[in-house]
């Protein structure tokens, strides 16, 4: 109730604010207003640090982890992201990677979705057909457990290997897909992401073939994202520019999906993890 | 002899475990099948998207550079296809020319088919002054008449662009609004207005 509370209010407060900036900047229309009212945008990200909603998804997702479920009656303490059955410390920021036993490479949520249909007997399909909660929803379990494990690699160093021939086969995958102009639009994701301090809108777009703007955003999600009212997860943000982009619905944790987050965890190597955030 | 059979073997095995390991490339054709394998129809979104155009393909291939010779073929490909207005008119409404160039909707899965699209040029373009919210990935459009007048000249060159921005620079970012079916000609008419009409916001 609290958390639905706190939701509803960082959204008004959104809504409120971006509404007031808009009717001041059509009435006074000067580019000092334009500078203004990106600092006012800036002043309002660094309020929304103050608090933050997925805390309580973090604190639900452990219980989640740790509880007995599905047909085989297991936790997931013994799921393998990489460093061992069981160590989920650090893990999120050392994915993608290539796994033995599935002989692929997986990001996060592909690894939770094969560790819950392994050890726990879901079925996959029933898993991955509404992986992403609706606006003000309840978040999914891929969400709720995802929130969890990405806080346990607070502040630990990205590094996304690229040693198995898999892993880098998957980067390079990645890059064209990164590149790939398509669709009735013709835009690929390089058209807003790979150049230098562009925006639409208001909205700054990071340039992933620069280390620091891919370093902050790759660092930055999973995040509450307030204007939704929902925790929002990698998988869902890539959906969610393909949708803008005009192409197809990318499947939920299919490989050109994995490859794409392959290139910019590698492109993003060497900053630090800072999710769940928070954003607008 | 023995001795050196036995090695040249051990060798034989240690560089098949290597070769195993060893890193090839993707081609072309396994990236082009890991990709459209990863995506489902939605909508009005619908597989065939990831069909690439030629001028789509060497974009991507050249990260928008393509060779001069290449540029020149594509340019001139792009403006011969254009079409200009049947009934000779070439500026309609600014002011629904505004509403266009605000709106973004259009061509998404989670658009209505057949629902009018917007330009939305003011996520990518500074337009009328009054409109600070504006991106930056296309050059400022303000004042856009003034500067270079309402002749019949610029009306071509213009519409054209908007028709098809790769006629005058091939790999541009902005989508082909009139090419693509994006815009219809009403539509493109009250861009041109909104860019060329002297009483436009965009050129107060």
């Amino acid at each position: 109730m609290a958390r639905r509370r706190s939701a509803l209010y960082l959204r008004r407060l959104a809504v409120t604010f971006l509404s007031a900036g808009f009717a001041l900047g059509s009435t006074l229309a000067i580019a000092q207003d334009k500078d203004r009212t990106i600092q006012e945008i800036e002043r309002y990200r660094q309020m929304l640090q103050d608090g933050n909603p997925a805390e309580l998804l973090v604190a639900r997702g452990e219980e989640m982890w740790k509880a007995k479920r599905g047909p085989k009656n297991a936790s997931l303490e013994q799921c393998d992201l990489g460093m061992g059955p069981g160590v989920v410390k650090g893990a999120y920021a050392q994915l993608p990677r290539y796994f033995a036993d599935a002989d692929q490479v997986m990001d996060f949520e592909a690894r939770l979705v094969h560790c819950m249909v392994t050890l726990q007997g879901f079925d996959r399909a029933a898993l991955t057909k509404s992986p992403f909660s609706g606006a003000g929803q309840r978040a999914t379990d891929i969400e709720t457990l995802t929130t969890y494990v990405v806080e346990q690699s607070r502040g630990v160093t990205i590094a996304v290997p690229q040693d198995h021939p898999k892993e880098k086969a998957s980067f390079e995958r990645g890059k064209t897909l990164f590149y790939m102009r398509s669709g009735p639009y013709d835009f690929a994701c390089s058209t807003c992401h790979g150049v230098d301090n562009q925006r639409i809108r208001l909205q700054d777009l990071p340039n992933f073939e620069k280390a620091p703007p891919a370093q902050r955003a790759f660092a930055t999600w999973p995040a509450y994202r307030v204007s939704q009212g929902a925790l929002r997860t990698m998988q869902w943000r890539l959906n969610d520019c393909f949708r803008q982009q005009r192409f197809p619905e990318p499947i939920f944790i299919s490989q050109g999906t994995i490859d794409l987050i392959t290139f910019l965890g590698v492109k993003a190597a060497g900053g630090k993890m800072d999710s769940p955030a928070i954003k607008r | 002899m023995r001795a050196n059979i036995v090695m040249a073997a051990a060798g034989a095995v240690v560089f098949a475990g290597c070769a195993s390991m060893m890193y090839t490339p993707p081609t072309k054709e396994e990236t082009q099948a890991v990709i459209k394998s990863s995506f489902n129809d939605r909508g009005i979104a619908k597989v065939d998207r990831l069909n690439q155009t030629e001028l789509q393909a060497v974009c991507s291939d050249t990260h928008n550079d393509p060779p001069k010779d290449v540029r020149a073929r594509l340019e001139k490909a792009a403006l011969a296809a254009v079409k200009y207005p049947t009934d000779g008119k070439w500026l309609g409404d600014f002011k629904q020319g505004e509403r266009i160039a605000q709106t973004g909707v259009g061509m998404q899965w989670n658009d209505k088919p057949g629902a009018p699209a917007g330009g939305n040029c003011y996520a990518c373009h500074q337009l009328s002054k009054a409109e600070i919210s504006f991106g930056n990935i296309g050059p400022s459009l303000h004042n856009y008449g003034k500067l270079r007048g309402n002749t019949e000249q610029t009306q071509r060159y213009t519409w054209a662009k908007i028709w098809n921005t790769h006629s005058y620079n091939a790999c541009s970012s902005m989508p082909r609004f009139g090419d693509a079916g994006i815009l219809t000609e009403a539509q493109i008419k009250d861009l041109m207005a909104l860019l060329l009409d002297p009483n436009s916001p965009v050129n107060q």
